[in-house]
């Protein structure tokens, strides 16, 4: 039996396992940033469409939503990584490219911001609502392009109520990357559970892979409170 | 050029749903006219200016800014629609419009605000845009307020900050509706001393208010407005001073 930290295991270099976990924290962090990313252009996409689209844009969106947010999230990933590859190398092999592998890091991406953008899709469009009518009207009444007013005034003044929603959303991500270690994308989860089951230490890696992620979350605290400082800019604080 | 209207109404009919709201009103403003538009709430004071820049789509009739008419086309439920977006947003950027809300963008300041649409509609040089902003934040009182955000000033700074953006466009005619309003009574004097300027200027305008004593002075031009029609107009001393219908001296009276 050996003792339950031994923190030279967590070393960077071999024997070290601390590289290999390091690695895993920022191919979490490009899954995560990756995918919130393509979730908010889902998102204002989503939003966009179902308040201006016309009726087959709307119920798109709606069925997209509905089912995003009805279904749990592991069965979307797996899901879509194995439909979506499936389809994508069937698709490829019928064109005559031979199969393809997609990588993991886009297939990653891709699911988690597909995920991700169904639940921005209804924080965008509630917060889009929430910008009173006289502002974009006002747009409208200058000359502005609807891609102008949506650009210049509709997007920025409906920032400030969109961010508490988003920030839950980048927190989600975060943690939601977990999951894709049960397809075997060697994020910080998944390389934590290999150095714990080869070296049997498991308390002090999976603690040290909590300190990883409760790290990022308080980083990622100050830039969303700093962002939302600047977005509220011109808003007369209501508390 | 100079007998062109700058603003020409023919027959403009506006419903909403079943409900009729203009009935078939004709209006020419020329340069320099200033046209205030009276009546009671509700009939249609606010529908009729918003229909001169297409914020309101017309139901039938025809509208046309410095000649030019806006290019509609027959909507699929009935009603008109409009043809040519490029062209309204063209027509749009030369008509000012000053909100009972002021509607300043609450995430830009004052200057920017002012700037925003002679940069990104006008195609104005930044340089050029800040430099008239600021004169015309100084001319209208605001010039040491340009660099905070709308939400900290006074309804008065708001709508004379409204105004200066308006301005910025160097616009062909100024639509005001109710551009007071919303402001508490000592502040209303400051506004009203902005619009009175502009009318000095000979600038055209068309304004709905509820300030008869102002429309009086300024006015070249008075419009009662009853239930979607013109029921009565003239110039001010005789709309005022001399009124025939019934429901215009009733009005008068009411308001005064
Ligand atoms: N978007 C709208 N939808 C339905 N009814 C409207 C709309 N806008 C105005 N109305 C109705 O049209 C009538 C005239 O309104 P408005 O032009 O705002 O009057 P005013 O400015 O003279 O008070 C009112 O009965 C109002 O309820
Ligand atoms: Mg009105």
């Amino acid at each position: 039996m050996t003792t339950v930290f031994d923190l030279s295991l967590l070393a960077y270099e071999p024997p070290g396992w601390g590289k290999l976990l390091l690695v895993g924290f920022m191919r979490s962090i490009q899954l995560a940033a990756g995918g919130y990313l393509l979730g908010i252009l889902i998102g204002i996409a989503g939003a966009a469409g179902k308040l201006y689209g016309n009726k087959v844009v709307r119920d798109l969106f709606e069925i997209y939503t509905v089912v995003i947010r009805a279904v749990p999230e592991l069965v979307l990933m797996l899901l879509f990584y194995y439909v979506g590859t499936d389809l994508l190398s069937r698709a490829s092999t019928a064109m005559g490219f031979g199969s393809v592998d997609i990588d993991g890091l886009t297939a990653g991406i891709l699911v988690i911001g597909l995920v991700q953008g169904g639940y921005a899709t209804e924080v965008f469009r509630g917060a889009i609502l929430a910008v009173p009518r006289g502002q974009t009207e006002a747009a409208h009444a200058f000359g502005m392009s609807p891609a102008q007013v949506l650009r210049r005034v509709t997007l920025p003044a409906m920032t400030p109520h969109a961010l508490p929603g988003m920030a839950n959303l980048w927190m989600i991500a975060t943690k939601d990357t977990a999951l894709l270690a049960v397809i075997g994308f060697s994020e910080l989860t998944l390389v934590t559970r290999q150095a714990a089951g080869a070296t049997q230490h498991y308390i002090m890696f999976f603690l040290a892979a909590g300190v990883l992620y409760l790290a990022l979350t308080l980083i990622s605290n100050v830039a969303l409170r700093r962002f939302e400082r600047y977005a509220r800019r011109g808003l007369v604080s209501t508390r | 050029m100079a007998n062109v209207p700058a603003i020409e109404i023919r027959d403009l009919h506006k419903q909403f749903g079943s409900l009729k709201v203009l009935k078939g009103i004709s209006l020419t403003a020329c340069q320099g006219d200033i046209v205030a538009i009276i009546g009671g709430s509700g009939s249609g004071k606010s529908t009729l200016l918003r229909c001169i820049n297409l914020l309101e789509r017309p139901t039938s009739g025809e509208i046309a800014i410095q000649g030019e008419p806006y290019r509609m086309k027959d909507a699929r439920h009935g009603g008109l629609e409009i043809a040519d977006r490029r062209q309204v947003q063209r027509i749009r950027a030369h008509l000012g419009m000053v909100f009972q809300n002021f509607n300043l963008w609450p995430h830009r300041t004052v200057l920017e605000n002012v700037i925003e649409v002679p940069i990104h509609v006008l195609g104005m040089k930044r340089d050029e845009a800040i430099h008239r902003a600021e004169e015309l934040l100084n001319r209208v009182g605001l010039g040491s307020k340009k660099d905070i955000y709308p939400a900290v000033m006074s309804g008065g700074q708001q709508q004379r900050a409204a105004i200066a953006r308006v301005l910025a466009v160097d616009p062909l005619a100024m639509l005001f509706d109710e551009p007071t309003s919303a402001l508490d009574p000592e502040l209303v004097g400051e506004v009203l001393s902005v619009i009175r300027d502009l009318a000095a200027e000979h600038r055209t305008m068309l304004l709905v208010t509820h300030e008869m004593a102002f429309a009086r002075d300024v006015a070249t031009h008075v419009v009662f407005l009853r239930e979607g029609i013109i029921e009565e107009q003239g110039p001010p001393d005789q709309i005022f001073g001399d009124p025939r219908s019934p429901h215009l001296k009733q009005f008068i009276s009411s308001v005064a």
